[in-house]
């Protein structure tokens, strides 16, 4: 029993260590302003974790949207209701699906690799190296994988949201055949620009915060062998889109709810 | 790949996620830049407005004229008290225009139809719209017309 109890608080211990230097390494890498030579890492963040990104979440958007889009004017052309489209499809995507898919497609891509590359680093004890040569793993490695997440996220989030009620147009507008006016004026009257939009790009922040936070501490929390490097990335994808989702309640909660 | 080249296609993702920015506020939430044109404020009270919201059409015979800037509410009357804005120079309403508060379709959303009134005035910036009509709410006609059947 003793023996349990020591180990529980063994391992409680060990877990709030790594927990709280990661949260001291991500708040410093949040504090990184870029020097002029550090620039182009960022720029290379941007690119592999935002540029890379746009087929996927494009292709998701156009599908999404899509499907909205034929599943509210089925139910909707039931009361005779097509106009209510459009405001539909641009709440439903603006509020929650943008951020949330984006959120979710961003943990797969950016975050499992963020965690990847820590991972690796610390198993192969690159980053003991690195500061023994006097480079700080921090400002070159960390900082640039965070603020290019948390930069590409919102832009990412906004063209997944343009696509996707493109992908909505596409459907409910030329093929089924929904009255443009109404479609537009309808989604016009229906969407508020800080309220709706805004308030999606806060959230589609929040989650790259969420997100890159999840996958330092994987990074630096896992155990320094292959397996174990393997776990922590699983964990990021699972961990990230779990409180992605959770929060998204809250979130919602905050935002939208009344009370 | 070379950095002039990354650095290119960053811009231009950049760029992207900007114009979709601000596609969404443009055309999707429909916030018009129309404010540098003229246009002038008049008020209108209604005992009831169930349902409209800030920037809501406000249109004659199906035409977009205006739009409504903020609703508030006046606790001493029970009325609603809604700021309209019109589009182009004072004088195009004569002074006793009658608002009335419509609903596009069955389960649209609720905006105001303007119908001109005779006399030569004409509505000035600040201006009252006085004849008004609020929104018909269904538990109200509901309720009318079962107390006109009871007296039967």
């Amino acid at each position: 029993m003793e023996n349990l109890l020591r180990r529980l608080g063994a391992r409680a211990l060990l877990r709030f260590q790594s927990l709280g230097r990661a949260t001291i390494i991500w708040i410093q890498a949040m504090g990184w302003i870029p020097t002029l030579s550090e620039w182009p890492l960022l720029i290379r963040q941007i690119y592999t974790i935002g540029v890379l990104s746009i087929v996927i979440i494009s292709l998701s958007a156009f599908a999404i949207g899509a499907v909205i889009s034929l599943q509210f004017y089925t139910q909707l052309s039931r009361f005779g209701a097509e106009d209510a489209v459009g405001a539909g499809l641009a709440l439903v995507l603006l509020r929650e699906l943008g951020p949330v898919v984006t959120g979710l497609l961003f943990a797969g891509r950016a975050g499992s690799a963020i965690t990847a590359e820590i991972g690796l680093m610390k198993t192969t004890e690159q980053l003991s190296i690195m500061e023994m040569m006097g480079v700080d793993p921090l400002r070159r490695i960390v900082a640039p994988r965070l603020w290019g997440g948390i930069i590409s996220m919102p832009l990412l989030t906004a063209l997944f949201n343009m696509v996707a009620i493109y992908g909505g147009v596409v459907v409910g507008v030329q093929w089924l055949g929904a009255d443009p006016g109404g479609f537009w004026s309808g989604m016009q009257s229906a969407v508020e620009p800080w309220e709706d939009v805004g308030q999606g790009m806060v959230k589609a922040v929040i989650f790259a915060i969420v997100v890159t936070w999840v996958a330092v501490f994987q990074g630096y929390d896992c155990e320094p062998t292959a397996e174990g490097m393997g776990l922590a990335t699983t964990r990021t994808v699972v961990t990230s889109s779990v409180f992605i989702l959770a929060i998204d309640f809250f979130l919602t909660l905050l935002m939208y709810g009344d009370f | 790949m070379r950095m002039r080249t990354v650095e290119i296609i960053v811009g231009a993702f950049v760029l992207a996620g900007i114009i979709a920015i601000l596609f969404l506020i443009v055309q999707v939430s429909g916030v018009n830049f129309s404010d540098a044109e003229t246009s002038y404020t008049v008020t209108a009270r209604f005992d009831d407005v169930a349902g409209l919201r800030p920037r809501a059409k406000v249109s004659m015979a199906g035409v977009n004229l205006g739009r409504v800037r903020s609703i508030a509410v006046d606790t001493a009357y029970g009325e609603a008290i809604v700021e309209i804005e019109i589009d182009g120079e004072p004088g195009n309403l004569s002074r006793d225009t009658s608002a009335k508060i419509l609903t596009e379709g069955i389960l649209g959303a609720r905006y105001i139809g303007l119908a001109p009134g005779s006399e030569e005035e004409t509505l000035q910036d600040g201006g009252e719209i006085t004849e008004t009509q609020g929104a018909i709410v269904l538990e109200n006609l509901i309720g009318q017309f079962l107390t006109s059947l009871g007296k039967d």
